[in-house]
C-alpha cells in the first residue's frame, strides 16, 4: 500500500522543488509587471546568466557556496539594472508590446554572448553540498540540495514580503505599482523604483538559474528559453502582477509537471505547461487567484507607430524587379541559395505582416503555421504519393484552416496576451508534432520528403527553386496588395486601431482577425511547405520560437503591415548576414540588436507602417 | 411612430448605480437631448443603447423589435449608429476610409451572409473583386465624398490625410460623418460639440439642424445648453443615474429639480436659471 505511494511522494518533492524555481522566476516577472507594466521576456536569459556566473564562482574559482550565491545575486542584479536603464526605460509611455519585444531582443543578445563566452556545450555545475538524503517516508527521501532550494525559495519569498510591506522603499514600490503618475506626484522617483525592481527580479532569476544548474548538475545557454516560458506560465497562472499568485502559480506548475511526467512520461512535460497557460488565458486571464476586475488590457493601443508608408518610385521598383529576375543567371549558386532563403522568409514575413501589422495581432507563434504547412505537404506527398505541385498549395490550405481554428481562442484577447497565447499555441503544435510519432515520425522527424517537381519535371535545382519561390512571392504580394486595397484593407486596420469603434460599425473583431489568419495562414503554410520539400527533412525543431521571433523582427524592420517592407526586411536580415560570413555566426546578436534599435529609434520600420 | 422605447433600464458598476430605472420613448423624426451634470449616467445610458454595456434589468425596443443586450455589431445593422464622447476615430486610417468604415454594415456583396463560411467568402470576394463588389465599393466611395462635403471645407480637402493628423474638432466631425455613412434610423451623438469653440459649435448646429429637417432622428448628450435649446424638440434631464425631468427645453429649465441638480439648493430657491454653467471636459 505505502510502496505504491512512494513514487508519488517523490513526484511531489520533485514538483515542489522545481516549482520553487518557477516561483522565483514568476515572482520576478510579477514584480516587473506590477511596477513597470511589461512582461520581461529576458527573464530566462538572466536565469542562464546566473547559472553561468555560478559556474565561474563554484566550478572555476572554487568559491564556497554562500559566496557563490552572493556573487550571483549581485551580478544578476547588476544585469537587471542594465536591462532597465538601457532597454526598457527609454520606452516608457510606449505600448506595452514594444517593451516586451525589446526584452526579447535583450534575451537574444545575452544568450548569444553566453554562447560565445562559454561555448554552447553543456557544463557541469556541482553544488559542493554534502550528498546526504533524509528519509521522509518509507522509500522516499529528500536531499540536501532539495532543502537548499526550498530554503532559498521560502527565504526570498519571506524577505520580499517583509521588504515590500514594512520598508519605506517597499511602500514606494507598491505605490509606483498602483499608480506611477500619482507616485511621481508625491515625490517618489519612479525610475529608481523600476530599476530597483529589475534588480530584485533579476537577482531572483539568477539565483533560480544557479539552483537549477546545481540541481541537474548541468547548464547550457539553451536553458533560457525554457525558463522564460515556465516563468511566464507560472506568473500568468497566478495572475500577472500578484506576488502570492506567482508563488502558488510556480508550485502548481511544478507539481502538475511532475505528476504529468509520472503518468504520461517526460516528453509530455512541457505540454502541460502550455495547455494550462492557454486555459488560463482563455478562461481566467486575470489568473487563477485574482478576482475578475476590469478588462486586463485596454482594447486599443497596438504597436503601430503613426507614419505613412514610403512609396518606391516606379523606376526603382522596375530596377529591383530586374535584379531579382536575373540574380540566378549570374552563375553564383551560393547567391542563388541565399536568394531562395530570403524569398521563403519573405513569404513568411508577408503573411505575418498582415496578421501582426494590418490587423495588429502581434503573434509570437507564426512558425507553427509554417510547421503545419510543411508537415501537411510533406505527408501528402510522401505518404499518399500526391504530386508536390498539388501538396504545396494544399499545405497552405491546411495551415490556413488549422491555424485559424487553433488561434481562435486568442481572438478575444488583445495586446501582449495575444503574443503569449500565440506562443503557447505554437509550442503546443510543436509538442503534438513531437509526440504524435505515428504520423510525424516524432523526434526522428520526416526524411525523404519528395523534391520540388511539376509532374515528371524535376525542379529541385537551385535556379528552378529560386524562380518557383520568386513566382510565389510575387503572386502572394499582388494578392495581398489587392486585399489591402479592398474594403478589407480598411476594415482590418479599423479593427486594429479601435476594436470598440469598429464593433459599433458592424465589424466584429473576431471575424476580421479570422480573415487575416486565413490569408496569412495560407502564405505561411506555403512557405513551410516549400522549405519542407527543399530541405527534404523536417522535424519539430525546424519551425520553433526562434523562427517566429526572426520573422517578427523582419516584419518590424520593414514596417508593420507593409508588404514591400516585409520583403526588404527578409533580404536585410536573412540574406545580408549570409553574404558576410563572419557575421553569420553572431546572427542572434544581430537580430537582437536590430530588434532593440528598431523599436527604440524607428518603430515605424524602414518603409513605414501601413 | 415610436422608434425607440426604453423601459426601466438599470445598470450598476460595483456599488454604483450608474443608470436607474430610466424610461423614455423617441418618435421617428424627433430630436431629443439628454442633459445633466457630469457623472449623471448619460454616457452609460448611451452605452446601454448602443450595446457596449448590457443592462442589469429593463428593456429596449427599437423599431418595434426588442434589442435589449444586443451586441453593437448587430445594432448597426438595425440602423442604430453612435459617436463617442472622446472621439474614437481610426487614427491610422484616412478621413475617407474612416467614413467608409461607417458604411461597413451596408455592404451587401462584399460581405456575404453565409453563416460559418462568411469570413472565407468575404476574403475570396475581396481577392476576386467581382463586378458587383466593385460597383458597390465605387458607389460607397462617391457617397462618402459627398458626405465629406457636407462639412464644408473642413474635411473634404483632408480626405486622404490620416485621422491622427486632424484637430480635435475635425475628429468629432469625422465621427459624425462616419456615423452618417451608416444611414442610421437613429443617430446617438455623445457630446458632439465638446472641444469646439463658439463658431465651430454654431457650424455644427447648422449641420445638425439640416439633418433634422431631413427627418433624421437624433438623441444627443450635450453640455452646451444653447445647442440643445436650438436643436431639440424635447429634453431629458438625468442626475445620479435617474431621469429627474423631461419635457420641452422651456419646461425643464424652470423645473426646480433640474436647477437643484445643476446649482444646488440655494439656487433652486431663486427660481429659473437661464444658463447652465458650461461644463466641458
Amino acid at each position: 500500500m505505502l510502496s505504491a505511494l512512494t513514487p508519488w511522494i517523490d513526484y511531489t518533492v520533485n514538483g515542489l522543488v522545481i516549482g520553487n524555481i518557477y516561483a522565483l522566476l514568476a515572482v520576478g516577472l510579477a514584480l516587473i509587471f506590477g511596477v513597470a507594466d511589461l512582461i520581461n521576456f529576458a527573464v530566462g536569459s538572466v536565469f542562464s546568466f546566473g547559472a553561468y556566473i555560478g559556474w565561474v564562482c563554484a566550478a572555476y574559482l572554487k568559491l564556497p557556496l554562500p559566496v557563490t550565491i552572493l556573487v550571483v545575486i549581485l551580478a544578476s542584479a547588476l544585469l537587471g539594472i542594465v536591462i532597465e536603464r538601457f532597454g526598457t526605460r527609454p520606452l516608457q509611455g510606449r505600448s506595452r508590446i514594444a517593451a516586451l519585444l525589446v526584452t526579447i531582443g535583450i534575451g537574444l543578445i545575452i544568450d548569444q554572448l553566453l554562447q560565445i563566452i562559454f561555448s554552447p556545450d553543456p557544463r557541469a555545475l556541482p553544488s559542493g553540498l554534502p550528498d546526504r538524503r533524509f528519509t521522509i517516508a518509507p522509500g522516499a527521501t529528500i536531499g540536501t540540495l532539495d532543502l537548499l532550494i526550498a530554503g532559498v525559495g521560502s527565504a526570498s519569498g519571506l524577505a520580499l514580503w517583509l521588504f515590500l510591506s514594512r520598508s519605506r522603499i517597499g511602500w514606494a514600490i507598491r505605490a509606483t505599482a498602483q499608480d506611477s503618475e500619482a507616485a511621481r506626484q508625491v515625490g517618489i522617483f519612479t525610475d529608481r523604483m523600476n530599476m530597483l525592481v529589475f534588480a530584485l527580479a533579476s537577482s531572483l532569476g539568477g539565483v533560480g538559474g544557479l539552483l537549477i544548474g546545481m540541481y541537474y548538475n548541468n547548464i547550457d545557454p539553451s536553458m533560457s528559453f525554457n525558463a522564460t516560458l515556465k516563468g511566464i506560465v507560472a506568473a500568468m497562472v497566478g495572475g500577472l502582477g500578484s506576488l502570492p499568485g506567482a508563488i502558488i502559480g510556480g508550485l502548481v506548475l511544478g507539481l502538475t509537471e511532475s505528476y504529468g511526467i509520472g503518468i504520461f512520461g517526460a516528453s509530455y512535460r512541457d505540454l502541460f505547461a502550455f495547455v494550462i497557460l492557454l486555459l488560463v488565458l482563455v478562461f481566467r486571464p486575470q489568473g487563477m487567484f485574482q478576482r475578475a476586475g476590469r478588462a486586463p488590457e485596454p482594447l486599443t493601443g497596438t504597436f503601430i507607430a503613426w507614419s505613412r508608408p514610403l512609396r518606391l518610385p516606379r523606376p526603382v521598383q522596375a530596377a529591383i524587379l530586374l535584379v531579382v529576375l536575373v540574380l540566378p543567371l549570374a552563375g553564383q549558386p551560393y547567391v542563388t541559395q541565399i536568394g531562395i532563403n530570403a524569398l521563403i522568409y519573405g513569404l513568411a514575413a508577408m503573411s505575418l505582416t498582415l496578421v501582426a501589422g494590418t490587423v495588429g495581432q502581434v503573434s509570437l507563434g507564426h512558425a507553427a503555421l509554417l510547421a503545419i504547412g510543411g508537415y501537411a505537404s510533406a505527408l501528402f506527398a510522401a505518404n499518399l504519393g500526391w504530386p508536390v505541385a498539388l501538396t504545396i498549395p494544399l499545405g497552405g490550405v491546411v495551415a490556413a484552416a488549422l491555424g485559424t481554428v487553433l488561434i481562435y481562442p486568442a481572438f478575444r484577447m488583445s495586446g501582449h496576451y495575444v503574443s503569449i497565447a500565440s506562443m503557447a499555441i505554437a509550442e503546443i503544435v510543436a509538442l503534438v508534432i513531437l509526440n504524435w510519432t505515428g504520423l510525424t515520425g516524432g523526434s526522428m522527424g520526416l526524411s525523404g520528403i519528395p523534391p520540388l517537381a511539376i509532374g515528371p519535371i524535376d525542379l529541385s535545382d537551385a535556379r528552378s527553386t529560386y524562380y518557383i519561390c520568386l513566382g510565389l512571392v510575387i503572386v502572394m504580394a499582388l494578392l495581398q496588395a489587392r486585399l489591402l486595397r479592398s474594403h478589407l484593407g480598411r476594415s482590418l486596420r479599423a479593427v486594429r486601431d479601435d476594436a470598440i469603434a469598429a464593433k459599433s460599425f458592424g465589424l466584429s473583431p473576431s471575424r476580421y482577425k479570422m480573415i487575416a489568419f486565413l490569408f496569412g495562414g495560407f502564405g505561411a503554410g506555403l512557405a513551410g511547405a516549400i522549405s519542407a520539400h527543399l530541405f527534404s527533412y523536417i522535424d519539430s525543431n525546424t519551425f520553433g520560437l526562434d523562427l517566429s521571433i526572426l520573422v517578427l523582427t523582419i516584419v518590424i524592420l520593414g514596417g508593420l503591415g507593409n508588404i514591400a517592407g516585409a520583403l526588404l526586411g527578409a533580404v536585410l536580415l536573412v540574406a545580408l548576414p549570409e553574404l558576410f560570413r563572419e557575421v553569420a555566426q553572431y546572427r542572434e546578436l544581430v537580430y537582437g540588436l536590430a530588434l532593440i534599435l528598431l523599436i527604440r529609434f524607428r518603430p515605424q520600420g524602414l518603409l513605414g507602417t501601413a | 411612430m415610436t422608434l425607440l422605447s426604453v423601459e426601466t433600464l438599470s445598470r450598476s458598476f460595483g456599488g454604483i448605480q450608474a443608470v436607474r430605472d430610466v424610461s423614455f420613448t423617441l418618435a421617428e423624426g424627433e430630436t431629443v437631448g439628454v442633459i445633466g451634470p457630469n457623472g449623471a449616467g448619460k454616457t452609460t445610458l448611451f452605452n446601454l443603447l448602443s450595446g457596449h454595456e448590457r443592462p442589469d434589468s429593463g428593456r429596449v425596443a427599437f423599431a418595434g423589435r426588442e434589442i435589449t443586450g444586443w451586441a453593437p455589431e448587430r445594432l448597426i445593422g438595425q440602423g442604430l449608429a453612435r459617436t463617442f464622447q472622446h472621439g474614437r476615430v481610426f487614427a491610422n486610417l484616412s478621413v475617407l476610409d474612416n467614413v467608409l468604415i461607417g458604411a461597413s454594415a451596408r455592404l451587401r456583396y462584399a460581405r456575404p451572409n453565409w453563416s460559418l463560411l462568411g469570413p472565407l467568402g468575404e476574403l475570396l470576394r475581396a481577392l476576386l473583386q467581382p463586378p458587383a463588389v466593385r460597383a458597390e465599393e465605387a458607389a460607397l466611395q462617391a457617397e462618402a465624398q459627398t458626405l465629406l462635403h457636407r462639412f464644408g471645407e473642413r474635411l473634404a480637402p483632408r480626405a486622404n490625410h490620416p485621422a491622427h493628423s486632424l484637430s480635435y474638432a475635425n475628429r468629432r466631425r469625422v465621427e459624425i460623418a462616419r456615423a452618417l455613412a451608416a444611414r442610421p434610423r437613429l443617430l446617438l451623438l455623445d457630446e458632439p460639440a465638446a472641444g469646439m469653440n463658439e463658431s465651430e459649435t454654431l457650424e455644427l448646429q447648422h449641420l445638425l439642424l439640416d439633418l433634422k429637417t431631413q427627418g433624421q432622428t437624433m438623441l444627443l448628450i450635450e453640455h452646451k445648453l444653447d445647442l440643445v435649446m436650438q436643436l431639440c424638440d424635447r429634453v431629458i434631464v438625468m442626475d445620479d443615474g435617474a431621469v429627474i425631468a423631461a419635457g420641452t427645453a422651456a419646461e425643464v429649465r424652470r423645473d426646480p429639480a433640474v436647477i437643484r441638480a445643476y446649482l444646488g439648493d440655494s439656487a433652486a430657491a431663486k427660481g429659473e436659471f437661464t444658463q447652465v454653467p458650461e461644463v466641458t471636459l
